[in-house]
C-alpha cells in the first residue's frame, strides 16, 4: 500500500513542520482550520464510498464517518463563531487538502471489492495519522481551553473510528465464507440502504 | 410495609417482563428499579450496580454523536441519535457486556442478580 504510506507520511511531514520545537507552533485559528479540514477530507472520502460501494458494511461505515465528522465540525464552526475567530488556511491544511484530493482521484479508479478494501485500509491509516497529529501537535499547541476540549473530543472520535475501520478492514481480509464473530461491524439493526435496485 | 412491598414488586416485575420495554406501568406502587446509563463524550458513564432481573435500564445519549448500546449476546441493541434515550428491561442474571457498534472502544458491563 504505497499510496497509503505516502499519504500518511505527507501528513506527518506537513504537521511536524508546523510543530517544530523552536517555532511557536500553529496558532489557534490555524489549528481550527487543520482540524476542520481533516474532518472534511474524511467526509469527502465517505461520500465517494457511498457513491461507489455496494458493500453494506462499507456504506454503513461511511455514513457513520459523515455523521460523526459533521457533528464535530458543526461544533467547531459554532465555537470559532462564538470566539470570534476566523479559521486560517495554512500550509498544513493546504497539504492535507491536496493529499485528500489526490486520494479521491486514486480511489475513483478502483471499483468493487478492490475499492472497498482500499477504502477500509485508507480509513485505518488516515485516522491513525490524524490521531498522531492531534495528540502530538494540535492539542498541545491549542491555547483556548474550549478549542483544546473540542480537539480532545475529536481525538477520541478519531480513535474510535480507527478501531472500527480496523474491524472493517480485518473483516474484508477474510474471504466471504469465513464467519467472523467480531460482531461490531455486523449491523443487524442498520436501516437498509436505499441505494440499489434489489 | 416490607412484605406487601415485595408482593407488589413481584407482580409488577412479572407484568414488566410480559410487556414490551416501552409499555411499563408507571403508576404501580412498587416498581422495578430504573437505572440510567448516560453516554457522553464517547464513553458509557459508570455502569449501574445492584441491577436485578426485571429492572429497567434507561440509556441516555447526551453526546453529540450517535451511539448504540448493544449487548454482546444481542439481548438488547438500541441505536440512539444525539439527545435520544431508550429503555430496555433486564431479562437474565449474570454478567452483561455491552458496547457501541459504531465506536467499538465504548464498552461497559453490569452484573445482574436474580429478582
Ligand atoms: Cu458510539
Amino acid at each position: 500500500m504505497i499510496r497509503r504510506l505516502t499519504l500518511a507520511a505527507g501528513f506527518a511531514v506537513a504537521l511536524s513542520g508546523a510543530a517544530q520545537a523552536q517555532d511557536p507552533g500553529p496558532s489557534d485559528p490555524q489549528i481550527a482550520h487543520i482540524a476542520y479540514t481533516a474532518g472534511q477530507i474524511d467526509i469527502a472520502a465517505a461520500r465517494q464510498a457511498i457513491a461507489k460501494s455496494r458493500n453494506k458494511q462499507v456504506r454503513a461505515f461511511a455514513q457513520e464517518m459523515i455523521r460523526d465528522h459533521a457533528a464535530v465540525n458543526d461544533q467547531a464552526l459554532a465555537l470559532v463563531k462564538r470566539l470570534n475567530v476566523t479559521p486560517e488556511a495554512n500550509p498544513t491544511s493546504a497539504a492535507l487538502e491536496a493529499q485528500g484530493a489526490q486520494k479521491l482521484r486514486e480511489m475513483a479508479k478502483l471499483k468493487g471489492a478492490a475499492f472497498d478494501r482500499a477504502y477500509a485500509q485508507n480509513e485505518v491509516a488516515y485516522h491513525q495519522t490524524v490521531n498522531g497529529a492531534l495528540a502530538s501537535a494540535l492539542i498541545p499547541n491549542a491555547d483556548n481551553a474550549e478549542l483544546k476540549g473540542l480537539l480532545q473530543t475529536g481525538l477520541r472520535l478519531f480513535q474510535e473510528h480507527q478501531l472500527h475501520a480496523e474491524q472493517l478492514a480485518n473483516g474484508m481480509g477474510k474471504k466471504k465464507r469465513s464467519s467472523n464473530n467480531h460482531g461490531s461491524h455486523e449491523r443487524p439493526m442498520q436501516q437498509p440502504q436505499n441505494s440499489g435496485p434489489y | 410495609m416490607a412484605p406487601l412491598g415485595v408482593a407488589f414488586r413481584t407482580s409488577a416485575l412479572t407484568a414488566a417482563m410480559l410487556l414490551t420495554p416501552l409499555a411499563l406501568p408507571s403508576s404501580a406502587a412498587a416498581k422495578p428499579t430504573v437505572h440510567t446509563v448516560v453516554m457522553d463524550k464517547m464513553v458509557f458513564a459508570k455502569a449501574p450496580t445492584g441491577v436485578r432481573v426485571g429492572d429497567v435500564i434507561v440509556w441516555v445519549n447526551k453526546d453529540i454523536f450517535q451511539h448504540t448500546a448493544t449487548a454482546r449476546d444481542r439481548s438488547f441493541d438500541v441505536d440512539l441519535a444525539p439527545g435520544k434515550s431508550a429503555r430496555t428491561v433486564v431479562r437474565k442474571t449474570g454478567l452483561v457486556n455491552y458496547y457501541c457498534r459504531y465506536h467499538p472502544g465504548m464498552t461497559g458491563r453490569m452484573v445482574v442478580a436474580a429478582k
